[in-house]
C-alpha cells in the first residue's frame, strides 16, 4: 500500500524565521511528501496485525504477549459512550493502518535521514531547533522514530533518551519495572489499543541526581492517510532528579480521518520533578484520544502542561497519583476550539498519601461552533490527612453559538482536608473591545488581544518560545471569529 | 445503553407486580381515563426498566448495593393515625395529612380565601373537579435525572396527594401545611404534591414527610410539581425525615413562568438512603428560581442529590446553594447541572455545593456540571469540601467556650446563610429548631 499524492502543497511560504517552535502553527504541518513504506502491517486490526509488528521489532516474547493481551482487552472492551461524546462511533478501526514505518533504526546523524523525511522535519524546524537549544531530540514519522538524537552531555550524565523499542530491547532492566504499571493494559479501551499495537514514543531514564538543564523534545508526525499513530512514552525520573519533556504534533489534512491514541506514562521517584510540555496541533479530522498519568513518589513533583488547539475530538485527562507524602501534583491546560473541533479535556488527581497537593487550571475558547468540554476528577480517600486540591476551570466563549461544558467530579473522604473548585463561563466584555476600538484596534485585534489576557497568566508559566507562539496561534485562529 | 453487562439477581419489580397494580386500581374510586391510561403505561414503563446500573453516570458515587425493592410492599388501606407527631409548630392557613396515602386529617382554609377561589383539596378530589388544570401539570415532565424508573413507579401507584391552586392575583398570607406519613413495616408510599401559582400570586407551602413509627423500614417514592405563572411568587419547604430505614426517593419539577420566582428549599434529615432530583426549567424572561437545600448526614446515612437547572430563554436567573454537614460514616453527592440553551442569552446561573466534613470517615462527592451554548452568559459554579475552620474554633475557644459547644455554634452557623433567605422568621426559627434537634439526638 502506498500514499497516493505528491506533495500535496508546495512548500513555497518561507515561514521558518517567523516560526521558531514546530507543531503550532496549523497551516505549518499541512503538507504531505510520498513515503515508500518499507514496512506496513496494512488495514484493520488482528492478531496477525500485533504478531506483524513484534516480529517486525524482533521483540521478547513477554512484550508480544503483553500486545496480545492488550488485543483481547481492546476487542471486550465497549466503546465509553455513557459518557463520552457519540462522535467516538465515527472511528473505523477496520480501515485504519496500525503499522508504517520506512526502516528500524533511527537515523543518529542528520545526514543518514532520507531526503523525503528530512524535508518533512526541515519544514518543521527540527534540526534548527536542536541547534540552538535541545538537550536531545527524537522525531517520530509515522509509526517510528525517524530521527534521534541527544546531546553528548546529557548523555554523558547517564541519561538515557530512545524510542520504546530501542529501550525495551537495550534497557529492559529499567523500563520493564515500570512499563504498564502506571497506566494499565485496561485503564481505557483506547489504553489496551496502544498497548496492542504501541510503536514509537519516547523512553527516558534520568539517574539518580541529575539535573538535565536543557528540554528534551520529540516531534510527532502522522503524514499517511487513515493512518494510526499508537506512540508509548515512558519516562523515570530518578530520585531527586529532574527532567522537562516537550512535545509537539502535527498532521497533513487528509478528507478521512486518522487516529492517534498514545499512552503516556510518568514516574517521579522520591524528590524528582517531570514537567511535560505538550503543544497539539493535529489536522482537523485527527480523533486525539490519549491517556497520559504519573506517579509522584514521596515530595515528587509531576506538572503537566497541556495545550490543545488541533484535532477532531481531543480526549486528554493527564493524571497524577499522588503516592508519596509530600507529592504535588499540577495540571495547567488550555484548550481552543475552533468551528468542527471538540476539545474535550481535564485532569486527574488521586490522592494516595498524607500531605499530598494538587492543582489544576483550565482554561478553554470555544470560537464559532467549537466546543470545549472540562472533565476532571479528584479523589482523596479514606484516611489520608492534609490533602489540598485547588481547581479553577474558566470558559470564554467568542461567538453565540459557541459551546462549553464542565464536568468535574470531586470526592473526598474524612474531615482533614481542604478541596475547592470553582468554574466559570463568560464571554470578552462588550466594554473592553469598545475602549480598544476607540483607541484605534481594529474588532479583530481587539479580540485577540483579550483572549490573550484570558490565557495570559497560565501562558506566562510556559517556556517562552511556546508561549509567545501560542500567542500567535490565538491571533490566528481569531481572525473572522468577530462580525 | 443496555445493562446486560451486570450480572445482577435483584428483581425488577419487587412486590410491585401486575397483580398488585390490578388490585392497587381495583382499590380507587373511578378516575379519568385519561389518568388510567398514564397509570398503566406508567406501570409498564416501570416493569420493563432496568434498576441502574454501573455504567449510568446519573448514578455515579451512588450506592447500588441497597437499592432494592424487595421487602416492600403496598400498605393495607386502613392505618390509624394515631403517634403522629406534628414537628413544627407554625401557623398554617390550611393543611393536610396523609397516611399511607389516604387522607387522614384536614383543617380547611379560611372562608375568605376559599371564597377568593384559592383551592387546597386532594388529588382525587381535584382529578374530577379541576381535571384540566391536574392534566396539565401532574408529572408533565419525564423524569430526566436518572430514576424514570421510580418515577414511573410513583405515577403507576399514587393514590392519593394534595392539589393546591392559587388563582391570579390571590395571595396567601400563612403557609399550606401538607403532611405525609408512612406507617407499617415495609410500607412503600408515594406522596405526591401539586402547586398551580396564578398569575401574581403569591403562596407558600410546606410540605413534611415523616415515619409514624421511627423504627420501621419504608419505601416512599414521592414527587411534587410545582409550576409557577406570570409573576407568581411561589415558595416550598420540604422537609424529609422519613425513619432512620427508609429508602427514600423525592422526584422534583418546578416550571418558571415569565418574571415568576420559585424558592425551593429542601432540608434532608431522615432515611437510610435518600434520593433528590430536582429540576428547574425557566422558560421565559425574567424568570428565577432560587435552589437551597440542607442536609445533615449522620451514621450510615446516603443523601444523593441530583439537580437540573435548564435556561430556555433569555434574561433568566437561577441560583443553587446545597449544604451539607456530615458526621460518623455519612455519605453525601451532589451532582448538578445547569444547562443553559442556545437562545438563551443574558443567563445568570449559579450553582454552588459546600460541605463540612465533620468526622474522618465521611465521604462527600461533588459533580457540579456545566452545558453552555449561548455565549453573553454568566455561569459560575463552585464547590468546596472542608472541615471547620480551625481559626473560627480556636477563636471561640480562646473566648472560653468548649470545643463541642464551639463545633456545635460553627455547624449552625454553617447552615445559617442558607436559612437567612428565607423571608419568613417563623420558618426560619422552626427549620432551625429541627436541624438543631437532629443534632442533638
Amino acid at each position: 500500500m502506498k500514499p497516493l499524492s505528491d506533495t500535496l502543497s508546495a512548500p513555497d511560504t518561507d515561514e521558518a524565521a517567523a516560526n521558531p517552535v514546530v507543531g503550532i502553527d496549523q497551516t505549518k504541518g499541512d503538507f504531505q511528501y510520498k513515503v515508500a513504506y518499507e514496512f506496513d502491517a496494512g488495514t484493520g486490526l488482528s492478531e496477525k496485525t500485533v504478531r506483524y509488528i513484534s516480529s517486525v521489532k524482533k521483540e521478547a516474547p513477554w512484550i508480544l504477549e503483553f500486545r496480545l493481551n492488550a488485543l483481547k482487552k481492546f476487542l471486550s472492551m465497549p466503546m465509553p459512550t455513557h459518557w463520552a461524546t457519540k462522535d467516538l462511533e465515527n472511528i473505523n478501526f477496520d480501515k485504519i493502518r496500525y503499522y508504517l514505518a520506512s526502516g528500524q533504526k533511527p537515523k543518529r546523524t542528520w545526514d543518514e535521514v532520507p531526503a523525503d523525511i528530512k524535508r518533512t522535519f526541515e519544514r518543521l524546524g527540527i534540526p534548527e531547533q536542536e541547534r540552538k537549544f535541545l538537550a536531545g531530540v527524537e522525531a517520530q514519522f509515522d509509526s517510528e522514530a525517524a530521527y534521534s538524537n541527544i546531546k553528548e552531555i546529557v548523555a554523558k550524565q547517564g541519561v538515557i533518551f530512545a524510542n520504546s523499542t530501542e529501550a525495551l530491547r537495550e534497557h529492559p532492566e529499567i523500563f520493564r519495572k515500570f512499563f504498564g504499571k502506571v497506566i494499565p493494559t485496561g485503564d481505557n479501551k483506547f489504553s489496551a489499543l496502544n498497548s496492542a499495537v504501541f510503536s514509537g514514543g519516547s523512553f527516558i531514564y534520568v539517574p539518580k541526581g541529575v539535573k538535565v538543564a536543557q528540554p528534551l523534545q520529540a516531534y510527532f508526525r502522522i503524514n499517511a492517510e487513515n493512518f494510526g499513530q499508537f506512540e508509548r512514552t515512558l519516562i523515570i525520573c530518578d530520585e531527586g532528579a529532574e527532567v522537562v519533556y516537550m512535545e509537539g504534533c502535527t498532521a497533513p489534512k487528509f478528507s478521512t480521518s486518522t487516529l492517534h491514541s498514545a499512552v503516556v506514562e510518568l514516574v517521579a521517584l522520591k524528590g524528582a520533578k517531570i514537567q511535560y510540555i505538550t503543544v497539539q496541533n493535529w489536522a482537523n479530522n485527527v480523533f486525539n484520544l490519549v491517556t497520559k498519568r504519573g506517579v509522584a513518589h514521596e515530595e515528587a513533583e509531576i506538572k503537566w502542561i497541556d495545550c490543545n488547539i488541533g484535532s477532531r475530538l481531543t480526549m486528554k485527562y493527564p493524571g497524577v497519583v499522588l503516592k508519596g507524602r509530600k507529592a504535588r501534583g499540577e495540571v495547567l491546560s488550555i484548550a481552543l476550539a475552533n468551528d468542527g473541533q471538540h476539545q474535550d479535556t481535564g485532569a486527574k488527581m488521586i490522592h494516595a498519601a498524607d500531605e499530598t497537593t494538587s492543582n489544576i487550571i483550565a482554561k478553554s475558547i470555544s470560537v464559532g461552533q467549537g466546543r470545549s468540554t472540562y472533565r476532571g476528577v479528584v479523589h482523596i480517600p479514606k484516611h489520608l490527612k492534609g490533602c489540598k486540591n485547588n481547581t479553577e476551570c474558566d470558559a470564554l466563549l467568542i461567538n453565540s453559538n459557541s459551546r462549553t461544558d464542565t464536568y468535574p467530579a470531586i470526592s473526598v473522604r474524612g474531615d482533614r482536608h481542604a478541596v475547592q473548585h470553582e468554574a466559570s463561563v463568560s464571554k470578552v466584555s462588550a466594554d473592553q473591545i469598545f475602549y480598544m476600538q476607540s483607541r484605534g484596534l481594529t474588532e479583530g485585534q481587539a479580540m485577540s488581544l483579550s483572549v490573550n489576557g484570558f490565557i495570559n497568566d497560565l501562558a506566562r508559566q510556559f517556556p517562552m518560545e511556546y508561549s509567545v507562539e501560542l500567542k500567535r496561534l490565538i491571533d490566528l485562529e481569531m481572525e473572522g471569529s468577530v462580525g | 445503553m443496555s445493562a446486560s453487562t451486570l450480572t445482577e439477581t435483584k428483581s425488577l419489580t419487587g412486590s410491585f407486580t401486575a397483580e398488585a397494580f390490578a388490585a392497587h386500581l381495583a382499590g380507587l374510586p373511578p378516575l379519568p381515563p385519561w389518568w388510567l391510561d398514564r397509570k398503566r403505561a406508567a406501570f409498564e414503563r416501570f416493569a420493563s426498566l432496568p434498576m441502574p446500573s454501573a455504567t449510568d453516570e446519573t448514578w455515579r458515587f451512588s450506592n447500588r448495593s441497597t437499592l432494592t425493592l424487595d421487602g416492600f410492599q403496598l400498605p393495607p388501606t386502613s392505618a390509624s393515625a394515631a403517634s403522629l407527631h406534628a414537628p413544627i409548630g407554625i401557623k398554617k392557613s390550611a393543611k393536610l395529612v396523609f397516611v399511607n396515602g389516604r387522607l387522614a386529617t384536614r383543617e380547611t382554609l379560611a372562608a375568605d380565601l376559599a371564597q377568593r377561589g384559592v383551592i387546597v383539596d386532594t388529588l382525587q378530589n381535584a382529578l374530577h373537579q379541576h381535571g384540566d388544570r391536574v392534566r396539565e401539570h401532574l408529572l408533565a415532565q419525564p423524569a430526566r435525572l436518572g430514576s424514570a424508573k421510580f418515577a414511573a413507579l410513583h405515577e403507576a401507584f399514587l393514590t392519593d396527594g394534595a392539589f393546591i391552586s392559587v388563582p391570579k392575583g390571590v395571595e396567601v398570607e400563612l403557609p399550606i401545611g401538607v403532611f405525609s406519613y408512612a406507617a407499617g413495616a415495609g410500607a412503600a408510599v408515594f406522596p405526591h404534591t401539586l402547586v398551580v401559582a396564578g398569575d401574581n400570586s403569591k403562596v407558600t407551602v410546606v410540605e413534611y414527610f415523616g415515619s409514624s413509627v421511627d423504627a420501621d423500614a419504608h419505601f416512599a417514592v414521592g414527587a411534587n410539581d410545582l409550576y409557577a405563572s406570570h409573576g407568581a411568587h411561589l415558595t416550598y419547604i420540604g422537609k424529609q425525615d422519613w425513619s432512620l430505614r427508609t429508602l427514600s426517593f423525592q422526584l422534583n419539577s418546578t416550571i418558571v413562568r415569565r418574571d415568576a420566582r420559585v424558592q425551593s428549599l429542601n432540608l434532608h434529615l431522615g432515611a437510610r438512603q435518600a434520593r433528590h432530583e430536582s429540576l428547574s426549567q425557566l422558560q421565559a424572561p425574567g424568570a428565577f428560581s432560587e435552589m437551597l437545600a440542607l442536609t445533615v448526614a449522620h451514621d450510615a446515612q446516603e443523601f444523593d442529590q441530583r439537580t437540573l437547572q435548564i435556561h430556555e430563554a433569555p434574561n433568566t436567573k437561577s441560583d443553587l446553594l446545597y449544604k451539607n454537614a456530615l458526621r460518623d460514616r455519612a455519605k453525601t453527592i451532589f451532582s448538578g447541572l445547569i444547562v443553559v440553551d442556545p437562545d438563551a442569552q443574558k443567563t445568570d446561573a449559579y450553582q454552588s455545593n459546600r460541605n463540612l466534613m465533620l468526622s474522618d470517615d465521611c465521604e462527600a462527592s461533588s459533580l457540579p456540571g456545566l452545558e453552555i451554548q449561548a455565549n453573553d452568559v454568566r455561569c459560575t459554579h463552585g464547590a468546596t469540601t472542608s472541615r471547620i475552620d480551625p481559626e473560627q474554633e480556636f477563636y471561640l475557644q480562646s473566648r472560653g467556650i468548649a470545643k463541642e459547644a464551639a463545633d456545635e455554634l460553627l455547624t449552625f452557623g454553617f447552615f445559617e446563610d442558607v436559612l437567612n433567605r428565607l423571608a419568613s422568621d417563623e420558618l426560619h426559627a422552626a427549620l432551625r429548631t429541627l436541624i438543631q434537634s437532629k443534632f442533638k439526638k
